[in-house]
């Protein structure tokens, strides 16, 4: 016999399902009266130091058709590569965003500053990335993956994260694409020859 | 700051690719998902501030309806505490809940249930956990339903709780059942779930102790998030 180690097991996931807007973007479900306003409407404010851009881009399945109903969140470090919770953030910088793809044309936007290279503990540069959590019917856990700047191919060459993926094949998938100055387009494809990488954090 | 997560243990959580529920067939990714390290993206995330929530978010038969009215449906208490893997609760967790009316109908523009609309009901709460991650909301109990899925496929009576613990990587949603309702067994979803053991961690216990007498039955739901590993030297920094 050796000593007990208490631990309690995770609540395990389930769908956020198709009506997911009624709890987390209640107004832009059209529900208004009870919240004054959705959460995660702005990531930066208008004074967060760094460039502003904006991402849009859809979620799509392995038909190749978009969501119409998925929900994203971003999350992000300051133009400094500081998350909200360290010392030093751009207090303008809430580093947190979420969206529900429009019902009609499975869009979404994410209007923010471009993040900052981030540095971890062992000294290593991450490139500028944003988290992205993907949730929606059909969908039993969230999905991570990270957007990464396609213009940023010097701090990316030398990502940690990205150099150790296996099929560089792929590392495309995790590449915004600059379509003009500020505008960024990143498509999600759960499945399919295109599957964006997602990650076990 | 910790330093990082405890792994989340996938076997335990349903799997992508679940063909009793139709629509994860093409949702699914199928190429593994890489494990990378946590560093200061997942470990940090984002802040809520109690200050924003309203007198009534926590109250589901009042935030909707018209004034001296309320929602239709089985008054009830739910509430439970917000913990990690290591027992301890979670202050300042942001709750999120979402479900259908008594009737089972939710209020979605994509909803097309034939059972009716209560007009004092949205079906959306929150919440932010104290110092010792308790929480608790009132609602109505909701009721079960219909979905296209299988020929005559039923939901359980349920709510949609989405959760934010202090690290990005302890994100999560999940769905809270009611003790005693043969539907459960019967869902494709709950279905996803490997085991009956797991399936049991979702289901809330009636509390009789906790019920306000002539007013709403109480239920209580703990949830866990992933549990994050903490130092000795962080724990004397933090005054532990």
């Amino acid at each position: 016999m050796v000593q007990k180690i208490d631990r309690l097991k995770e609540s395990p996931s389930q769908t956020a399902g198709p009506y997911v807007h009624i709890g987390l973007t209640p107004c832009f479900s059209g529900i208004s009266g009870v919240y004054p306003s959705d959460l995660g409407t702005q990531i930066a404010g208008a004074n967060a130091k760094g460039e502003q851009i904006t991402i849009t881009g859809r979620v799509l399945d392995g038909t190749g058709t978009p969501l119409r109903d998925a929900l994203l969140e971003l999350w992000q470090a300051d133009a400094a590569g500081r998350y909200p919770g360290q010392d030093g953030v751009d207090p303008a910088v809430t580093g947190w965003g979420r969206c529900a793809t429009d019902m009609a044309t499975g869009t979404y936007t994410f209007e923010t500053i471009k993040p900052g290279a981030v540095a971890a503990p062992d000294g290593h540069l991450h490139a500028p990335h944003a988290h992205l959590w993907i949730v929606a019917r059909g969908i039993n856990l969230g999905l991570s993956t990270r957007i990464y700047f396609e213009d940023e191919a010097e701090a990316n060459a030398a990502d940690p994260i990205l150099s150790r993926i296996e099929h560089q094949v792929r590392v495309p998938t995790l590449m915004a694409k600059a379509t003009a100055p500020g505008q960024y387009s990143f498509d999600i494809h759960l499945q399919g020859p295109d599957e964006t990488i997602f990650f076990e954090l | 700051m910790s330093q990082g997560l405890f792994p989340r243990d996938r076997s335990w959580h349903p799997p992508a690719l679940t063909p009793l529920y139709k629509t994860s067939v093409k949702r699914s990714p199928q190429a593994a998902p890489l494990a990378i390290p946590a560093g200061a993206g997942e470990q940090y995330g984002p802040v809520f501030d109690r200050a924003r929530l309203g007198p009534r978010d926590a109250d589901l038969i009042h935030n909707f309806a018209a004034e001296g009215q309320s929602a239709i449906g089985p008054r009830i208490i739910v509430y439970g505490r917000v913990l990690d893997e290591t027992g301890r609760g979670v202050p300042n967790a942001l709750v999120e809940v979402w479900q259908a009316n008594a009737g089972g109908r939710y209020r979605h523009a994509k909803e097309a249930y034939i059972a009716p609309l209560d007009p004092n009901f949205a079906g959306c709460g929150r919440v932010i956990t104290d110092s010792e991650g308790r929480y608790e909301f009132r609602t109505i109990q909701p009721g079960p339903y219909p979905w296209p899925n299988g020929p005559n496929d039923w939901r359980p009576a349920h709510i949609h709780f989405s959760i934010f613990g202090p690290a990005w990587g302890q994100r999560l949603i999940t769905q809270m059942y009611f003790e005693g309702d043969p539907m459960i067994w019967r869902c494709p979803i709950v279905g996803t779930i490997p085991t009956r053991q797991g399936i049991e961690t979702l289901v809330a216990a009636l509390d009789v102790d906790a019920t306000v007498p002539m007013d709403a039955r109480a239920y209580k739901f703990d949830i866990v998030l992933r549990g994050r590993r903490q130092t000795l030297f962080e724990n004397r920094m933090e005054g532990l």
